[in-house]
């Protein structure tokens, strides 16, 4: 998806407010169609980024490129962009109608045009008979999709989104979830969603960038922000993850040996430069990677004993947190169903096994 | 206990307050009716007996006419023209942001502070010196003066209270900044601009230190009134004249809510 063809280009862009660097030398290619999220803790640039694209801040240094031309000298109302507001916006002197069809003005249509597009606008969100009401007769998940049709209603190239279902309680967050994602699959529009919510930016996008301090940290599908982060940061923010802190003691081809002090001596793969001999690295291992027994695991690398010390079942899978002998934190453990007894495992105290593959360590520049 | 002295009963006490402060209040305005209808030229009691002489005199009183008239021109251009202003600080204190902008909305609050008397002879030194004619031209300019404070401060409330979004969202949408103005900006705020005018109105035509000195020889309602206190013969119909500004206003206040009522109330619809 990504790379061959970049629609949308923001060039090496730096925006600082006073003092604050808000967003820091990014620079980020996103490709026709695509659904990208721009992830990160508020403060982390990802909004002002968004509202550059949409011309509402300059950049003061690099360029914005939407299909080829640059933006940054185009005011707001000339853009190839629509913005769904994270407070929606709903006009409240105007009906539903009226606020999806505000966008048309421009266009000119006739009486029956308009009322064809803001026909076929409501049917898109579902809201068809909805269009007498006001902003205050709405609720928050009906305004979320006026604020959509609004925005999809003058056919940008871009469809821009500021962290559009913050508002909405878990369950219908997650239905229009569902139904952003078809959306943007049979409009072919590139959308680009801002989120504080890693679930929510591993449902959706395509690609997902990853910010902190006003910098891109990394760009990437959401297999490989899961399975290859480039740093703690990126770890620690996505998903669960046990920070082992570890020195590299041999390097070989592919792969280096390495002391710690809970794990003992264990195996890693490693591709990096940074993992040199005597180089002071994190081993990070997933929750869901690694095993619980009552005895150490054929077949498994490495293992290392320990002691439950709390468990908590999910219903579909359980958490537990082992507490290991030489390790700072319990090490965190996921999993679907375990090969001892459920009554032994959620004892608290109870001696278990935690095993693991080699191929499941990733190992990180410690900072 | 009884309930009347806790939270969900009548407090006797508050009660005979209310009574009282709203007697104070209103009581004198009330006598101005009363008294135009008086048949004799003493505002005293007893009353004498029932006329509409007064009015009949307010109706043939051309100077009078010429002031009510003077008053209602400055204090309409007044309104705009510090609403105009007024909406436009607001904007850019609300909306921008501004170096030094404290100071700036210091220095054009100072009207709110500083004496009448001080401005007003300030200003009268200011244009004579500089060879400007007293009219209502310059009583205008002295009301926009001390009105634009009032306007910024109303208006100021007004675009607080409406999510910047609404305007980044109508550009969003391909209006330019007039349009956005015209389209989204101003029916948002038109209850603050309505009680801005009426506000800035109301202040300018019941202006008396400054019209007094900037007026020349054009009197504005309030000057006209105090130069006929010296006649007694006049004072009834002066009271007219109260009694029919009294109405006025009040109608004018009682339509303005009953509007305000009607559009929160129902929506206006009707498609597209």
């Amino acid at each position: 998806m990504s790379g061959d063809e970049a629609y949308i280009h923001i060039d090496h862009v730096t925006k600082r407010f006073g003092d604050v660097v808000a967003v820091n030398d990014v620079d980020i290619r996103i490709s026709r169609g695509e659904f990208f999220s721009l992830l990160g803790a508020s403060g982390c640039g990802k909004t002002t980024l968004l509202r550059m694209l949409a011309g509402f801040e300059m950049p003061d240094v690099g360029e914005i490129y939407i299909d080829d031309s640059a933006i940054s000298g185009v005011p707001p109302h000339r853009r190839p962009t629509n913005m769904v507001f994270q407070s929606y916006a709903i006009f409240p002197h105007l009906n539903v109608r009226r606020n999806i069809a505000f966008g048309l003005r421009r266009e000119k249509l006739s009486k029956e045009e308009t009322a064809k597009r803001v026909d076929e606008a409501l049917a898109l969100v579902k809201l068809q008979g909805f269009g007498d009401r006001r902003s205050h007769e709405l609720s928050g998940g009906q305004r979320q999709r006026i604020a959509l049709a609004r925005a999809l209603i003058c056919r940008p190239k871009v469809l821009l989104l500021d962290e559009p279902l913050g508002a909405l309680d878990k369950k219908l967050r997650e239905e229009m979830q569902l139904e952003l994602r078809a959306l943007q699959q049979s409009l072919g529009i590139t959308f680009i969603f801002v989120t504080h919510d890693q679930e929510e930016a591993m449902t959706l996008s395509d690609r997902i960038a990853v910010m902190s301090g006003g910098k891109a940290l990394q760009i990437a599908p959401p297999k490989v922000l899961y399975n290859e982060p480039v740093n703690v940061e990126v770890a620690e923010f996505i998903g669960q993850m046990n920070f082992i802190d570890a020195t590299v003691s041999e390097r070989t081809g592919n792969g280096a040996v390495l002391d710690t002090a809970g794990l003992g001596r264990i195996g890693a793969p490693a591709k990096a430069d940074f993992v040199r001999e005597g180089a002071k690295v994190v081993a990070a291992i997933r929750p869901e990677k690694l095993t619980l027994s009552d005895r150490p695991q054929e077949g498994q690398a490495f293992s290392v004993e320990g002691a439950i010390a709390t468990a908590a079942y999910l219903g579909d899978r359980s958490h537990f947190y082992v507490a290991v002998e030489g390790c700072a934190k319990p090490v965190a453990v996921a999993t679907q169903e375990t090969q001892i007894s459920q009554d032994r495992l959620l004892t608290e105290g109870a001696r278990v096994w935690l095993s693991w593959n080699e191929q499941s360590v990733i190992l990180l520049e410690r900072n | 206990m009884s309930r009347s002295t806790t939270f969900g009963g009548t407090n006797r006490t508050l009660m005979v307050y209310a009574v009282l402060y709203l007697a104070f209040l209103y009581g004198p305005v009330l006598l101005l009716p009363l008294f135009s209808f008086n048949d004799s030229i003493y505002v005293a009691f007893p009353l004498k007996g029932f006329t509409t002489q007064w009015y009949e005199e307010m109706l043939s009183n051309e100077p009078m006419h010429a002031a009510l008239l003077n008053s209602i021109k400055v204090g309409t251009v007044t309104s705009v023209i510090a609403t105009v202003l007024g909406a436009l600080g607001a904007k850019a204190v609300t909306r921008y942001r501004i170096p030094g902008v404290k100071p700036v909305v210091g220095v054009i609050s100072l009207p709110l502070v500083v004496p009448g008397i001080i401005l007003g002879v300030a200003l009268l030194i200011l244009l004579t010196r500089s060879g400007i004619p007293l009219t209502l031209v310059t009583v205008t300019l002295g009301h926009v003066l001390l009105c634009v404070p009032f306007a910024m401060v109303t208006l100021i409330a007004s675009f607080d209270g409406f999510d910047k979004s609404m305007e980044e969202a109508a550009a969003d949408l391909g209006d330019n900044v007039l349009w956005s103005f015209w389209r989204v900006t101003l029916p948002i705020i038109f209850p603050g601009i309505l009680a801005s005018l009426l506000l800035c109105f109301t202040i300018s035509f019941d202006e008396f230190i400054m019209a007094f000195f900037l007026a020349g020889t054009e009197p504005t309602l309030p000057i006209f009134i105090y130069s006929q206190l010296r006649f007694p013969q006049k004072l009834p119909g002066v009271l007219a004249m109260g009694a029919c500004i009294l109405v006025v206003s009040f109608v004018v206040v009682f339509l303005s809510q009953w509007l305000r009522r009607r559009n929160l109330g129902v929506p206006v619809n009707g498609g597209v």
